[in-house]
């Protein structure tokens, strides 16, 4: 099913009419495409946050309009008839686990489903086959969510989301807070639910490696406005622009500079280390590299 | 006055949590801090670096057959815990858990109500603090209502106002976008040698793990291994299971042995690493 999401000049102001009224997204277009890797950076406080709650109406626009599929949610949208909606957009809130609850892992993801209607015996099943989905054994069943690592409670949470059965994912920041290992297995699992489930994934991240590697669309936000959006072969090429902005690039992207400047030469700035390996091959002298093939 | 201090000493320190089976959560933790040194914590999630922290600051029931933890000095007991407890500043990595105040500003001052600070100074004191994390701005704003990395912000501002002797950040950066990141780091350090102020970092953040003067690596409650981070960071692809992410050259030069380069099998740093490229290229 198409779940394109657009926004239309929608602007979003916090406490509205009163004295600490302030506005957090300022006349924000964007589109959204069903089944794309939306990445979404900017510094703390440019509007990230405020802008994907506007993706499963858990904030309404001050003024514009917001589509979401076939819905339209505008300022006047009752809070009515909204489940719907939000099933159909999952939303990883920052450090989930902090909203895990029940006695076992597979009673809270099962909480879920179940607020929706289905029947205790469904979402159970339901949730178990989560866990594969995830990547959590089995065994991990009946035990309390609190009894788990950082990135497992995390997993379980997720878990939890995904059992909606969503068509759009958003996460925010979902690696906040884990180690490195940690933040592979969820950046993993996040790819294989894009690649393998066809979600939609609107990932907010302040890791440009995770930008460059997963996403196909990067969204810049600056002062609850969006700065630039494209692919992020592209936007990463303005190297100084993100520079002044102060926000980073992929590390290879900055690598491939110092390297131009004594003489290598790029068509393209690469992102990943696996294309600046390739990139470098011609430039280097043959009997460096050994002929692949031979092995 | 250059002359060495030790600041914080561990001596066979072991910890079990009450009511737990297995391991213990630290095992004969043997350790010295020099004063104004800067000392990262690493290891894998539950490697106990947290348990480390909070047995130094006082905040764990330890009996006779702990070991002992002595801070400037004082050996941690139950008559002392509180004088150990004010030379250190502790930032955890959920701010959440930590706010007081109903403003900002009132929240950086409650720490210094608490020690009975003189109304003008601790006005000072709190703008000071307030400026050095360039939170100034939202002085008045409601801690719940600021987002994620602001909130961190304004606990570090809490204790930076303390002025204690030794900070010790429990991953305390890691919800900060990379500029808040710098800059909280940069504070930290501007202190430290201002003040000849000790850091103790737990950390995952490879740049915060590569400004320490040491780096010490916990691994199921034991030390594995101390040593300057050019050293530890020789680990490649294991530093993975001790917590830290792979250095950018470490990851290059592997990508460049995939693509069949051959790259010799020392540790290079960046700077190290596009020298001998361009060296290379040079010769084409
Ligand atoms: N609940 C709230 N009430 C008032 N202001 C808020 C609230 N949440 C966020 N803000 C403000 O709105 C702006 C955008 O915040 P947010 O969307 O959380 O940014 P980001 O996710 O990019 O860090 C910030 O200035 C923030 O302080
Ligand atoms: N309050 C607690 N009660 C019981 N066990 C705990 C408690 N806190 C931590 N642990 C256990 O102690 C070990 C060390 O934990 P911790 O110091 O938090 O590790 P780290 O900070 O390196 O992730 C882990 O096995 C953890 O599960
Ligand atoms: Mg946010
Ligand atoms: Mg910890």
């Amino acid at each position: 099913m198409v779940m394109d999401i657009t926004f239309q000049n929608v602007a979003y102001t916090y406490q509205a009419d009163t004295p600490f009224e302030s506005q957090a997204l300022h006349d924000i277009n964007l589109t959204i495409k069903s089944h794309s890797f939306t990445a979404i950076i900017g510094h703390t406080g440019s509007g990230k946050s405020t802008l994907v709650q506007h993706l499963n109406a858990l904030l309404k626009p001050t003024s514009g309009q917001v589509k979401i599929g076939q819905r339209v949610i505008t300022p006047e949208t009752s809070n009515k008839n909204l489940k719907p909606l939000r099933r159909k957009v999952g939303m990883v809130f920052q450090f989930p686990e902090n909203q895990l609850f029940e006695e076992t892992v597979v009673k809270d993801i099962a909480f879920g489903p179940m607020n929706f209607g289905v029947s205790a015996a469904d979402a159970q099943q339901t949730a178990l086959a989560m866990l594969d989905l995830v990547g959590l054994p089995q065994n991990l069943a009946q035990r309390s969510p609190f009894d788990l690592s950082g990135g497992q409670m995390r997993r379980v949470a997720i878990a939890g989301v995904l059992a909606m059965e969503p068509e759009v994912l958003i996460l925010d920041e979902p690696t906040a807070g884990l180690d490195p290992a940690g933040r592979r297995e969820i950046m993993g699992m996040v790819a294989k639910l894009h690649q393998q489930q066809h979600l939609t994934v609107v990932l907010i991240t302040h890791h440009m490696e995770d930008v460059a590697n997963y996403a196909d669309c990067v969204v810049v936000m600056e002062n609850g406005t969006i700065a630039k959006v494209g692919k992020p072969s592209v936007v990463f090429q303005d190297v100084a622009w993100l520079q002044k902005q102060q926000l980073g690039v992929p590390e290879t992207t900055a690598f491939a500079l110092r390297l131009q400047k004594h003489g290598f030469k790029f068509a393209q700035l690469p992102l990943t280390e696996t294309e600046l390996a390739q990139a470098l091959l011609p430039q280097l002298p043959q009997g460096m590299v050994a002929r692949t093939h031979d092995e | 006055m250059t002359a060495l201090t030790k600041i914080i000493e561990v001596e066979h320190l072991n910890f079990r949590y009450p009511q737990t089976e297995g391991r213990p959560a630290l095992s004969d933790v043997n350790l010295a801090i020099e004063q104004g040194e800067w000392v990262a914590i690493i290891g894998h999630n539950g490697s106990g670096k947290s348990t480390l922290a909070k047995a130094i600051d006082g905040l764990l029931p330890l009996d006779k057959d702990s070991g002992t933890i002595r801070v400037a000095g004082i050996t941690l007991t139950e008559d002392h815990v509180w004088d150990i407890r004010s030379k250190i500043g502790m930032v955890f990595q959920n701010p959440d858990n930590q706010f007081v105040g109903a403003t900002v500003e009132d929240d950086v001052a409650f720490g210094l109500e608490n020690i009975g600070l003189p109304r003008a100074e601790m006005q000072v004191r709190v703008h000071k603090a307030l400026d050095r994390v360039r939170m100034t701005k939202f002085a008045q704003r409601e801690p719940a209502r600021l987002s994620g990395g602001q909130k961190q912000r304004v606990a570090i501002a809490g204790i930076i106002a303390l002025q204690p002797q030794i900070i010790i950040l429990d991953e305390s950066t890691s919800m900060l976008d990379p500029n808040g990141r710098i800059e909280v780091l940069q504070t930290v350090r501007q202190l430290k040698d201002q003040e000849n102020l000790t850091v103790l970092s737990i950390t995952h953040d490879i740049d915060e793990a590569a400004s320490a003067n040491r780096i010490i690596v916990l691994d199921d409650g034991e030390i594995k291994e101390s040593g300057r981070p050019a050293h530890i960071f020789q680990y490649g692809e294991r530093l993975i299971e001790m917590g830290l992410d792979v250095p950018y050259a470490q990851r290059l030069t592997a990508a460049l042995r995939r693509q069949g380069v051959t790259v010799p099998q020392q540790y290079f740093t960046e700077k190290e690493l596009v020298d001998w490229l361009w060296t290379l290229h040079s010769k084409m």
